[in-house]
């Protein structure tokens, strides 16, 4: 359901400024949401000020160099920082994106940077991706076959291998699902932008042998069509692929299913 | 095993992170919501409709009554903003036609297709209470 407000332990109160360096270049500052498990207490923003010539260019290498100079204690996944592992997804300037592939350059003023939109918190900018992963294995992302395996691979066409394009490059970051209100609003049970093009790039693969069931599987009023075409997902997705139009070559065949 | 928390109830005492209010408002976005907005608003303008033409058939006094409300400023403040209303749901509904039909859903069409309704429902509404007020 749609929930404006956050629940009382959720709302985000003032943190602490954490000094600045020592430095002659200008510094740039960096607003963080900080959560601890362990402290009891509500959800801060925290501010930190970065020589940014003291580092690389990306907002990712501005959090390695606050985790290892001013706060180690500054929790965030990340692993291979040229945006093909999807581990450090995160909000940036109000927009969900790779931290690893976001410039600090093409941010004006203070960076702010939040968790993933309307997850739950598992520390700082660390979320929990259970319900998204499971949405995930939910739609069978594996290749579905009846006829006994052939002697060698499942062959393909050129042509048919190219209608892929556009889909399999999906790294799961979930930076579209957690840009979409209507996942916000109904993420229990809408299966969102990312796993929906999940779904629909096994619906397009021409080894595929179980499109029946797969359209089965996703006809429903919420698992399918709580896609309004807000059209964040495809804002938001660093690697360009556009959900909303996967959604869309969805509904039309289950149209194309009907007739 | 079902009662083993070794957490603490950890995963009930986590925080939901902000979602609305910090998100870089996008056009197709607020498009959506004045998409809804209008919906409803158009539930409300179509009982005014019916009680100007359930006045209009009762004509006389009810009539006078109704065609006075209208009239009034309020009244044409209200038929503004329902004709507005009635256009920005209109020109958003050919908008969800186009897109259902799996067309003009890249980049920049789709950028283009919601100004155009914002567009188009502004100055249609301009144009149509123009030529109300014009013609009398």
């Amino acid at each position: 359901m749609v929930q404006l407000t956050l629940p009382k332990n959720s709302r985000v109160r003032r943190g602490k400024i954490w000094p600045s360096p020592v430095s002659a270049a200008p510094l740039k500052e960096f607003r963080i949401y900080r959560w601890n498990p362990d402290d009891g207490a509500n959800p801060r923003l925290d501010t930190y000020f970065v020589d940014t010539t003291e580092c690389a260019p990306m907002v990712l290498d501005a959090l390695i160099l606050i985790k290892s100079k001013t706060d180690p204690t500054l929790t965030f996944r990340r692993s291979c920082r040229e945006g093909i592992c999807g581990s450090c997804a995160m909000n940036i300037d109000g927009t969900n994106t790779l931290a690893c592939t976001k410039a600090i350059a093409d941010v004006q003023g203070a960076v702010n940077i939040y968790p993933l939109p309307h997850m739950s918190v598992v520390k700082d900018l660390v979320p929990d991706l259970s319900t998204f992963y499971a949405q995930h294995a939910s739609v069978k992302p594996w290749l579905q076959t009846v006829t006994p395996a052939p002697e060698k691979e499942w062959r393909q066409s050129p042509a048919d291998r190219a209608k892929l394009d556009g889909l399999y490059e999906c790294i799961l970051c979930a930076c579209c699902s957690t840009s979409c209100p209507s996942y916000w609003w109904n993420g229990d049970r809408y299966l969102g932008p990312a796993v929906l093009l999940q779904a629909y790039r096994w619906l397009s693969d021409s080894r595929d042998e179980a499109k029946g069931e797969r359209l089965d599987n996703v006809e429903d009023p919420f698992r399918l069509y709580r896609c309004h075409t807000i059209m964040n997902c495809a804002k938001a997705c660093p690697k360009g692929l556009n959900p909303a139009k996967a959604i869309a070559e969805i509904k039309e065949m289950l149209i194309e299913r009907q007739a | 095993m079902a009662d083993l928390d070794l957490n603490n109830g950890l995963a009930a005492r986590r925080p939901l992170s902000p979602h609305l209010s910090i998100y870089r408002p996008t056009l197709t976005m607020l498009m959506s919501i004045a998409h809804r907005i209008t919906g409803a608003a158009l539930y409300a303008g179509t009982i005014l409709l019916v009680w100007y033409l359930l006045a209009a058939a009762n004509g006389g006094t009810a009539f006078a009554a109704a065609a006075s409300f209208m009239h009034s400023l309020l009244g044409q403040l209200v038929l503004l903003g329902f004709t507005f209303a009635f256009l920005h749901h209109f020109f958003g509904g050919i908008r969800h036609l186009i897109w259902d039909l799996g067309y003009g859903l890249d980049h920049p069409m789709r950028e283009w297709l919601a100004l155009g309704t914002l567009a188009a429902s502004l100055t249609f509404t301009v144009v149509l209470f123009g030529a109300a007020h014009f013609l009398g």
